[in-house]
């Protein structure tokens, strides 16, 4: 299910591509995918319906038209749509550094107002400002302990009355007593609301009245569906906002409602909520939310945890060596488990565009235990066969095989998988990012990028018996050689 | 206020907007066409149904009415009539607004346990409170377990609930784990001899699997306290849940055998149409609707009503 936008997508565009021209009969089809695809992300439909109208506006055009590249380039205008739908980020708080600076969290009920105040307020405090929070919400049961008991986590004082109380007077006290306390930025935490609640619209109102905020933030649960346009609409009338915090997005969900809020507040998403934890608050960036709604993947957060986590020197290394077509069995388990150490090769496969749909071909394969009997293979080698793998005779190979546990046959494969795998890189490494993507993308059609499917073949031939092992190898044979056409086709 | 009319009240304020939308879409007299249908499908989705529930409502249209002169009333009656089929499911069962117990599963022997989850925020706390109200009205004695011991304020707000209720309530201290609250919450409630246990369970999001392990474990711990228990595993789904929601109802549903849905939240303008979704992609029933932040305000769920709140005129 959570595949099925980017392979619907992909579908839709693959029809184009195949045409091999953009008219514009085939492109409606395409966008309207896009449309199931964006509705099904939880945009709204009459957000969802605009957009698609805009994009359609930029796309049918006698530039496009002409475009050799119609997959690429429509594809490239829905992400750049959204971006700018989303746009433009605005990370700042807007504090002055004069007086005292006041911020007013609302919202529906559950949204996660008041642990954004306590991520607020920590990061706050780490910049070097001094926070206030004040407990406005007199409604839900222990609502005022549960922000105490974040101030006490943080060691940030909190302005609080006995339950029951009016929260207008609350905010007007909590102000005052800031003032008294030094604080320099006040945070209002209010309860939340329906915003068809007119008594408590009109309440949070009058805070807005009393208080004066410089800055009012609307906290949204980024699972939400279709009503996030009647809810914010309705916040954005009563109290002008300045910003929207959308949370809970460390959950699977697509998040269309970032859009559907974007588009009827016209405020910037400033921040977005990624756990319950008190520092998981990261600055909102449109570009990445773009992808995750069209199940595109998160490429720059991979490579943001790829640079945090890949050692450098490594891979510069490792680039080096593929560069002079010296790439190694010993360079090849270095680099798996540079990329084990970002996490699951179903993580990771999500974050990379285009990736996500071979998810479902590696759902039967246990990738992470295949892995490990790769890097066992290797660990069985002297560094002279990892260096020189062909010198790996079938004595050699009997040998490795006993000391990894493993087949004859599946040291085989990897060594035969490890020749394509590096005549591949020797000729990406001449290629510009674009191709380089493409020549990866082919790869993993043919099953090529998956580091195990060799061996995963190999153990269902094992059971099918030998007549099967060939006809699959010729098989493979075949769309490997199918594939380089391909590739050439494109260039 | 009933359920009913606290649904068409939260539904008022839009419902003009999509009356005129439906009487612009379906003009009496005019011939049904694909054109029209396509356009309801869009409608539809607004509820928050999903392209599935949608599709199988839009495909009964056109079965019955594409090509015939239309007439309002007898469209609504179609797409009424496919909602609620989707909604009552295979099973005969439903449940009686007059029984407010009826939805529950009640186990022979005390005590009957009911375990109540869901991902952040979507009122499992709240609604355990407005369950223990219903079970005291109705003669029985009820004993809450505080089994978040993460949320900042968590055992607090139960706590709270329990002395408003006038029922007893087990807890430990922040940071315990959850496991021994609910085996503290059975070993309690087999020696008071209570009729109900409500297990109480931190927000987690379903994809988190380290927190969906540890619901497994509670769960395991009770069904070795107590025979047959949990008797209900309750999911709770917040009715402005987008799509996600079925990925909720998946996730819980494989961690703790989810036995029935409430859906919260009601009272607002959102329609709750994700749990048609799960309804008729995973058969796990609505049992309750929240419809408002007070004690009272759970209902019984009954499909024929909800349908007709859905498509409020
Ligand atoms: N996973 C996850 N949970 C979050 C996030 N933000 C908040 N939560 C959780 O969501 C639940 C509700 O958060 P609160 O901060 O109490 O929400 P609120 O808006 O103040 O709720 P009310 O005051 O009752 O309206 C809690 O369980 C939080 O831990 C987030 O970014 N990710
Ligand atoms: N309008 C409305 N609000 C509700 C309803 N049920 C719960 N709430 C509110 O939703 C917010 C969250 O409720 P909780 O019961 O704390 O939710 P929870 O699922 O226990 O939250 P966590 O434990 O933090 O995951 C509170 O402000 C409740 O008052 C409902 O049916 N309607
Ligand atoms: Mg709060
Ligand atoms: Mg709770």
């Amino acid at each position: 299910m959570f595949e099925s936008i980017t392979q619907g997508l992909q579908g839709a565009l693959t029809g184009i591509f195949r045409s091999g021209k953009l008219t514009e009969a085939n492109i409606r089809e395409g966008l309207k995918q896009v449309r199931q695809a964006l509705l099904e992300a939880d945009v709204e439909y009459n957000v969802a319906t605009q957009f698609i109208e805009k994009v359609t506006a930029e796309a049918v055009g006698e530039k496009v038209l002409k475009s050799l590249r119609p997959d690429e380039q429509l594809i490239g205008i829905v992400h750049q749509q959204l971006i700018a739908l989303m746009g433009p980020t605005d990370h700042s708080l807007h504090l002055r550094r004069d007086g005292i600076n006041k911020i007013m969290m609302c919202g529906l009920q559950g949204a996660g107002k008041t642990t954004t105040c306590g991520k607020l307020a920590r990061k706050l405090k780490a910049e070097g400002w001094k926070p206030l929070l004040v407990a406005a919400d007199m409604q839900r049961p222990a609502a005022i302990e549960q922000l105490k008991t974040l101030g006490q986590q943080l060691d940030v004082p909190v302005y609080a009355e006995a339950p029951g109380g009016n929260p207008v007077a609350v905010c007007k006290n909590g102000l005052a007593h800031a003032k008294t306390a030094g604080a320099n930025v006040v945070i209002f935490d209010t309860a939340g609301r329906l915003h068809v609640d007119d008594r408590l619209m009109f309440e949070l109102e009058q805070i807005d009245s009393r208080v004066q905020p410089d800055q009012v933030y609307l906290v949204c649960d980024a699972m939400t569906g279709q009503d996030a346009v009647r809810s914010a609409k309705a916040f954005n009338d009563a109290l002008e906002l300045d910003g929207v915090i959308l949370t809970k997005l460390d959950g699977d969900t697509r998040g269309g409602a970032a859009i559907s809020v974007k588009q009827v507040t016209g405020v910037p998403i400033k921040f977005v909520g990624m756990g319950e934890q008190l520092d998981r608050l990261e600055p909102f960036h449109p570009d990445r939310m773009a992808g995750r709604i069209l199940g595109m993947g998160d490429i720059v957060t991979l490579f943001e945890r790829a640079q945090e986590e890949f050692d450098a020197e490594e891979m510069e290394r490792q680039q080096q060596r593929m560069l002079k077509g010296r790439f190694t069995l010993e360079d090849f388990r270095n680099q798996m488990k540079q990329v084990r150490r970002l996490g699951s090769l179903g993580d990771i496969m999500k974050m990379i565009p285009g990736m996500g749909g071979l998810l479902d071909q590696f759902q039967n394969i246990d990738a992470e235990k295949d892995m490990g009997r790769i890097d066992a293979i290797i660990s069985s080698m002297t560094l002279e066969e990892r260096q020189n793998p062909d010198r790996i005779d079938r004595s050699r190979r009997t040998r490795i095989a006993r000391g990894s546990g493993t087949d004859p046959a599946d040291v085989n494969r990897l060594l035969k998988d490890f020749d394509n795998m590096s005549s591949m890189m020797q000729k990406m490494s001449g290629l510009g990012v674009k191709d380089r993507f493409r020549a990866v993308q082919d790869l993993a059609k043919v099953g090529g990028m998956n580091p195990a499917a060799g061996l995963q073949a190999q153990k269902q031939r094992s059971k099918r018996g030998p007549a099967d092992a060939d006809l699959a190898a010729e098989k493979k044979k075949k769309a490997r050689k199918e594939a380089k056409k391909q590739r050439k086709k494109n260039r | 206020m009933g359920f009913f009319d606290k649904l068409k009240a939260g539904l008022k304020k839009t419902s003009q907007l999509l009356r005129t939308d439906i009487r612009d879409l379906f003009k009496s007299g005019e011939i049904l066409s694909e054109k029209h249908l396509e356009q309801f499908e869009a409608r539809l989705i607004q509820t928050d149904m999903g392209v599935a529930a949608t599709t199988r409502i839009v495909s009964d249209l056109r079965q019955e009415h594409l090509g015939r002169t239309m007439k309002v009333d007898e469209l609504w009656a179609t797409v009424r009539a496919t909602v609620k089929s989707i909604l009552k499911g295979t099973s005969t069962t439903t449940y009686d607004p007059e029984q407010p117990l009826s939805p529950l599963n009640f186990s022979e022997s005390r005590p009957t346990v009911i375990l109540v989850a869901g991902v952040n925020g979507t009122g499992k706390t709240t609604t355990i409170a407005k369950l223990a109200r219903l079970l005291t009205s109705q003669g029985k004695t009820v004993l809450l377990a505080a089994g978040d011991t993460f949320r900042a304020a968590a055992v607090e707000q139960l706590t709270l609930w329990s002395q408003r209720l006038g029922c007893d309530i087990v807890t430990k201290p922040a940071g315990t784990d959850p496991a021994a609250v609910a085996f503290a919450g059975c070993e309690a409630a087999v020696k008071a001899g209570v009729d109900v246990l409500i297990i109480d369970t931190a927000g987690r999001l379903h994809n988190q699997q380290n927190l969906m392990q540890e619901l497994e474990k509670i769960r395991r711990v009770i069904a070795k306290q107590i025979p047959d228990a949990p008797h209900e595993s309750l999911l709770v789904i917040d009715a402005t849940t987008g799509q996600n929601g079925l990925n909720q109802a998946q996730a819980f549903s494989k961690a703790v055998s989810t036995t029935g849905l409430i859906l919260s939240k009601l009272d607002g303008t959102a329609r709750g149409g994700v749990a048609v979704a799960i309804r008729q992609q995973m058969g796990i029933p609505v049992k309750y609707v929240g419809v408002g932040e007070a004690i009272d305000d759970l209902e019984v769920f009954d499909p024929d009503q909800f349908a007709e709140a859905l498509f409020a005129e």
